[in-house]
């Protein structure tokens, strides 16, 4: 029996990486459930292609890079990708676009970066942009919430829309997406942005069914679902508080200085933070350890400006939210950030 | 400073960035009081158990020495003397592995104990205050005490610090889980240690001393406390239980919120840590007399029986520790020398004991698991957070792996201190440490490099002055010269005298004929013997086949799989190297014997090996010379090159007829025959030239 | 008038980056080494002469000159890659099939079979033999450079060049190549 050598510490605290992945996918759930309470099975039905098709693409990649495919597949960090699209993406868009995207995200953003920790972009945001920049029409036929619906849909309806692009009644999305007032409904920010456009004010806009007063019907509890899923990862620590403080700060701050400034056309700060995919965004794509900044002050900074491009692009840009673009492009600048937030190290700066 | 000194009397402490909570695991050692061991059969007494250099050996093989009597004598700058740590005889002086991360050997005494520890004189000195300061630091410098916490510092040279120290620091917090030996040590000694405290107060009049402990040691706090009550210059301080709390930098900036410049040295902000051990120590060398030749370790790890804390004296084999605990081993066991953060594994367990081994840890693998593969790095910075020193262990990690060096040193790696904390939170399981040790040594080792490519280049270039110097003088020499008219017949003289010295020194008639006459056989034999190949340069091949040699001797070197045994092999590789050159040299000197009457007595005494080499050397130089004289002038009369060279392929073509060599011999020869060859070459140009 | 106007605006814009430029060309020059120089400093100084040319500064001049950097031995793979970024050519393996990690030696001379004859002191290019006629010689470790020049001239081959050893302070923690022992 031979003595065996290794290398110091011995000990180890029994975090892993997989168990790192699982716990931010578990802590999707509140808001997966609330997604499905008012956006109805779709996005069940996301979920299971968004899962199938990274799981293939990440096999097929580790196979002609010649990698073991389990250690790969099982450390998590795909499936997470998937989840995140698939929470992110509207629950009855076209199947091929799930798959489009998905594929993607695991093999051109991550994958032929060099593999996870090496990929530049936040593969699930770079997949939605895409996506959004491919296929505006079916990347943005939200449905509105169930209880707004003439006609409701089943599951199998569902199945039915996604992969035929018919119910077995012969509706499309568009038709579906008719309320009971007749009126093709559109998602909350969406509505304000248009209506603001055509001259109505933030309170006549919110006049419109899909609103509950003062924030969107469904979109405030889907938010809360993340942001109480976000909650526990912090206090897991599995995310450090920086980045989903400095965005919501940074939010909060940049919607109460135009609300101020014009309170008729600007929606006020709840509407900001609880609309979209903000809370989404702050805990769970902001986050992703690999594309954000690395550094306690870099990731303050990195959050707070992804809360002003979110802000400046809903309020000014051409498009109704704005994380998977302000986290696109605060990747790009996690370098700078980086290395000019250097904590300082032990024995430097002080006096010889 | 009143303010901060009040605040640290107020019990404030300035916590450091990161730290991480491991599991403790210390009160399975602290059950029983310390034990002591049986003697063991065998003591392995390294001359080095600290940072410095050796010292000079006292005493040889086969000597009988006393408990505490000296074995070596401090020679050089940060030397500290080593003792016998019981009676007994000196079996051997010998390379044994040595007590650190590498194994690598080092020169220990053994001492085979007989049992009856009989001191030396020891000369206690009951009252310290009596002495001046340079006889105390001269006590502890000969009792031999360095840092028993880590480095092994000489505590001599901490001691005697030249600049003035505000606060001394007394290490007691032991932050590394398992690791109870300063626990025990207070619990059972305080007073001891207050005593080695006083002492140190004595030396270096500190405004303040702190002794820094842990929360998880009451029982230890509490003796401290008891003991240091009369003393209102130490304070005791309770630290929170955070690994690394124990650095010395992170214990200054803990205790005292400030840090050591990086790159300095506590002394330079006016601080000054030992570790409670080496006070302890100090307290025995003082007030006792006695040298540092035990001490107390942990011995724990769930594959112990008894763990618990023994006195152990040094030089003590890990084998006889773990078995007098009780151990038995689980499959791919790991013993560490140390906690199991910081702690290195051992290859063998038949090391000694050293001044800076506090724990040996015997796990087995369902407490400290082995490490998983390494996976990819998601840049989490849960290494950076757990970061004591506030570097960024992930970037590091980036650059080592890709040998960034620059990138490194800016990143302030050289502020690492390896408390692997990084590499214990790190989910992908990366052994971060292990990078960064790696790369510290390259990187000193690229600076020594550069350094001596540096002296490299200066030294060539002065000698390139001197040899341009000289041949001016020469040229100088000459021009003077001219100006005498000469005969025609002493030119000649000159101009031969010339030739002669160029072509090496000449002999007279007499012995040239005999020494050409060998010169031919050995010439004509080795043309025999030999196949030539097509001509490279012989350079080329000679250092081909050196370097061939280099490698198979590092491979050897590296593939011994006996540790012991490895000096060993060492020392008989060099001894079989000089034995085969020498036999070589015999076996030549005795091939020429068979053409020259003037060796006989080189070739008649093969049994004095030595002189029979110096003398084979000599006709050997003797015979390269007058081949050389004798080629030079066969080809003087032949100055056509080519045809020189087509008798020695024809020649070849003969040799090759005889079958009965190995390919190893003629590749041998071959060598042989092309440097003779090219050596003729330069002789015949030489010819041609004249 | 308008285009005159434009061609203005745009002349006299130029004219001030131009200058603007021109002035931080000059003010912020970047104060760079003689290639020679730079090229010399990454050469390993063994002054071996196995590139052919007698010393490393003027194996840097041939480099600089434009002969090949691959004639370095000692440097190994490493000094090519590094000459190859400096030259801004593509780096390739040693010429003669070198090995990409060199051993690196230290000459010894086996000092009971020296015979003095002061050949090795005249061939050492870094004066690191010390000794005098009919003395025995010595090799000053810390400054050989491992470059093999003494042992050709040796006329009793008593120059053994031997690899470095490894101390504590040089050892690169290869934890893989420590021989392990049974528990005994």
């Amino acid at each position: 029996m031979k003595l065996t050598m290794a290398s110091s510490p011995h000990s180890h605290s029994h975090k892993s990486l997989s168990r790192l992945m699982l716990t931010v996918i578990l802590a999707c759930i509140p808001g997966l459930i609330a997604q499905l309470y008012f956006f109805g099975t779709g996005v069940i039905i996301q979920l299971v292609l968004a899962l199938l098709t990274v799981s293939i693409s990440e096999a097929i990649i580790m196979l002609i890079r010649k990698r073991p495919v389990w250690p790969a597949l099982s450390d998590g960090s795909a499936w997470l990708t998937a989840v995140l699209l698939a929470l992110s993406i509207p629950p009855l868009a076209p199947w091929w676009v799930i798959v489009i995207g998905s594929f993607f995200a695991i093999v051109i953003v991550k994958q032929l970066y060099g593999g996870l920790g090496f990929n530049l972009f936040n593969p699930a945001m770079a997949a939605y942009v895409l996506l959004l920049i491919s296929f505006p029409v079916q990347m943005t036929t939200w449905m509105p919430v169930n209880d707004l619906l003439a006609n409701p849909v089943s599951l199998a309806q569902q199945l039915s829309v996604i992969f035929n692009g018919f119910t077995s009644g012969g509706f499309s999305v568009d038709q579906l997406r008719v309320g009971v007032d007749g009126v093709t409904m559109a998602t909350p920010l969406d509505t304000i942005k248009t209506d603001i456009a055509h001259g109505l004010t933030v309170t006549e806009s919110m006049q419109a069914a899909i609103f509950n007063s003062w924030l969107g019907q469904g979109w405030g509890w889907v938010n809360l679902g993340f942001l109480i899923g976000g909650l526990y990862l912090i206090k897991a620590k599995v995310i450090n508080w920086h980045i989903p403080v400095g965005v919501i700060a940074s939010l909060t701050t940049c919607s109460a200085i135009g609300y101020i400034a014009a309170p008729g056309t600007e929606p006020g700060v709840v509407f900001h933070l609880f609309s979209g995919a903000t809370m989404l965004g702050a805990f769970f794509i902001a986050t992703d350890p690999v594309s954000a900044a690395t550094t306690n002050r870099g990731r303050l900074i990195y959050g707070a400006l992804i809360g002003l491009l979110v802000y400046l692009i809903r309020t000014f840009g051409g498009y109704p939210d704005a994380m998977a673009f302000a986290v696109l492009l605060l990747n790009m600048a996690v370098p700078l950030i980086d290395y000019y937030t250097q904590p300082r190290t032990y024995g430097h700066g002080v006096n010889k | 400073m009143e303010k901060l000194i009040a605040q640290i009397k107020q019990g404030k402490v300035w916590p450091f960035p990161g730290g991480i909570h491991p599991p403790g695991q210390k009160t399975i050692s602290t059950a029983q009081a310390i034990t002591r061991l049986p003697l063991p059969d065998k003591l392995v007494v390294p001359l080095k158990q600290h940072i410095g250099a050796n010292g000079k050996l006292l005493v040889e093989k086969g000597q009988q020495v006393l408990k505490g009597q000296a074995l070596t004598k401090p020679v050089a700058n940060w030397s500290v003397p080593i003792h016998a740590p019981t009676s007994g005889v000196i079996t051997d002086i010998c390379q044994m592995p040595s007590a650190h991360p590498s194994a690598l050997p080092e020169l220990s005494v053994i001492i085979e104990p007989d049992g009856q520890d009989n001191w030396c004189t020891l000369t206690p000195v009951p009252s310290p205050n009596l002495l001046s300061h340079d006889q105390l630091i001269d006590i502890i410098h000969d009792r031999g005490i360095a840092g028993m916490g880590g480095a092994g510092f000489p505590t001599y040279i901490k001691a005697d610090s030249r600049k003035a120290i505000e606060y001394l620091i007394v290490n007691a917090v032991e932050c590394e889980p398992y690791i109870t030996a300063d626990d025990m040590l207070m619990r059972e000694h305080a007073n001891g240690i207050v005593a080695g405290i006083e002492i140190m107060q004595q030396l270096l009049t500190p405004t303040l001393t702190i002794v820094g402990i842990e929360d998880n040691k009451p029982e230890a706090i509490a003796a401290m406390q008891a003991a240091a009550e009369h003393n209102d210059k130490i304070i005791i301080q309770t630290v929170p239980t955070i690994y690394p709390s124990g650095g010395e930098k992170q214990l200054i900036k803990l205790l005292t919120n400030k840090e050591v410049p990086s790159g300095g040295i506590p002394a330079d902000i006016g601080v000054l840590v030992q570790n409670v051990g080496t006070l302890f120590a100090v307290n025995q060398a003082v007030f006792e007399g006695k040298p540092l030749i035990e001490r107390v370790i942990t011995v724990t790890g769930n594959t112990i029986h008894k763990p618990g804390n023994v006195w152990a004296l040094l030089g003590t084999e890990i084998k006889h520790l773990l078995d007098c605990q009780g151990f038995s081993p689980v499959p791919q066991q790991r013993v560490v020398m140390g906690g199991p953060m910081m702690g290195f594994t051992l290859p063998t367990v038949r090391i000694g004991v050293v001044k800076t081994t506090n724990c040996i840890l015997a796990p087995d693998h369902n407490e400290l698991a082995e490490p998983g593969p390494e996976k990819a790095c998601i840049r989490c910075s849960a290494c950076a957070d757990a970061c004591p020193a506030s570097l960024l262990p992930q970037q590091l990690q980036w650059f080592a792996k890709s040998k960034e060096y620059d990138k490194l040193k800016e990143h302030n790696l050289f502020d690492c201190i390896e408390c692997g904390a990084c590499a214990y939170v790190c989910p992908s399981e990366i052994p971060l440490v292990q990078y960064y040790r790696v790369a510290k040594v390259e990187i000193k080792e690229q600076q020594a490099e550069q350094v001596k490519a540096e002296r490299a280049k200066e030294r060539f270039e002065l000698r390139k002055l001197r040899l341009e110097r000289e041949q001016e003088a020469r040229q100088n020499r000459h021009k003077r010269k001219p100006a005498t008219e000469k005969s025609a017949d002493e030119k000649q003289k000159i101009a031969d005298a010339l030739a002669r010295v160029k072509n090496k020194p000449a002999k007279d008639d007499d012995k040239s004929a005999v020494a050409a006459a060998i010169a031919r056989a050995k010439a004509k034999k080795q043309q025999q013997d030999t196949t030539l190949e097509p001509d490279n340069s012989e350079v080329a091949l000679e250092r081909a086949a050196r370097k061939e040699q280099a490698r198979k001797y590092k491979e050897q070197k590296a593939a011994s799989d006996d540790a012991p045994a490895q000096q060993d092999d060492k020392k008989s590789a060099v001894a079989a190297a000089i034995a085969r050159a020498k036999a070589k040299k015999a076996a030549q000197a005795a091939e020429l014997e068979n053409d020259n009457s003037e060796n006989e007595t080189a070739a008649s005494t093969p049994a004095d090996d030595k002189k029979a080499a110096v003398a084979a050397a000599i006709a050997r130089a003797k015979a390269k010379k007058a081949a050389q004289a004798e080629q030079a002038a066969s080809v003087a009369s032949d100055d056509s090159q080519s045809k020189s060279a087509s008798t020695a392929i024809n020649e070849t073509v003969n040799a090759e007829d005889k079958p009965e060599q190995t390919a190893q011999d003629k590749k041998k020869a071959a060598i042989a025959a092309a440097i003779a060859r090219a050596k003729a070459k330069k002789l015949q140009q030489e010819g041609s030239d004249k | 008038m308008t285009l005159f106007y434009a061609l203005i605006a745009l002349g006299s814009l130029a004219l001030i980056f131009g200058l603007i430029l021109g002035f931080a060309a000059v003010r912020f020059r970047v104060q760079s080494n003689p290639i020679v120089e730079q090229i010399d400093t990454i050469l390993p100084q063994t002054q071996c002469g196995q590139c052919g040319y007698p010393g490393c500064r003027p194996y840097a001049e041939a480099i600089a000159n434009g002969d090949e950097i691959n004639k370095c031995p000692p440097g190994g793979e490493a000094t090519v890659k590094k000459l190859a970024d400096l030259m801004g050519v593509e780096a390739k393996p040693l010429a003669g099939g070198e090995q990409a990690e060199p051993i690196k030696t230290v000459a010894y001379i086996r000092e009971d079979e020296c015979i003095g004859c002061t050949k090795c002191i005249q061939a050492c290019p870094v004066d690191a033999i010390v000794g005098a006629t009919r003395q025995m010689h010595t090799v000053l470790i810390d400054e050989c450079t491992g470059c093999d020049l003494c042992v050709e001239p040796c006329p009793v081959d008593c120059i053994d060049m031997l690899p470095v050893e490894t101390t504590k302070q040089t050892w690169k923690w290869q934890l893989d190549a420590i021989p392990v022992t049974q528990i005994d």
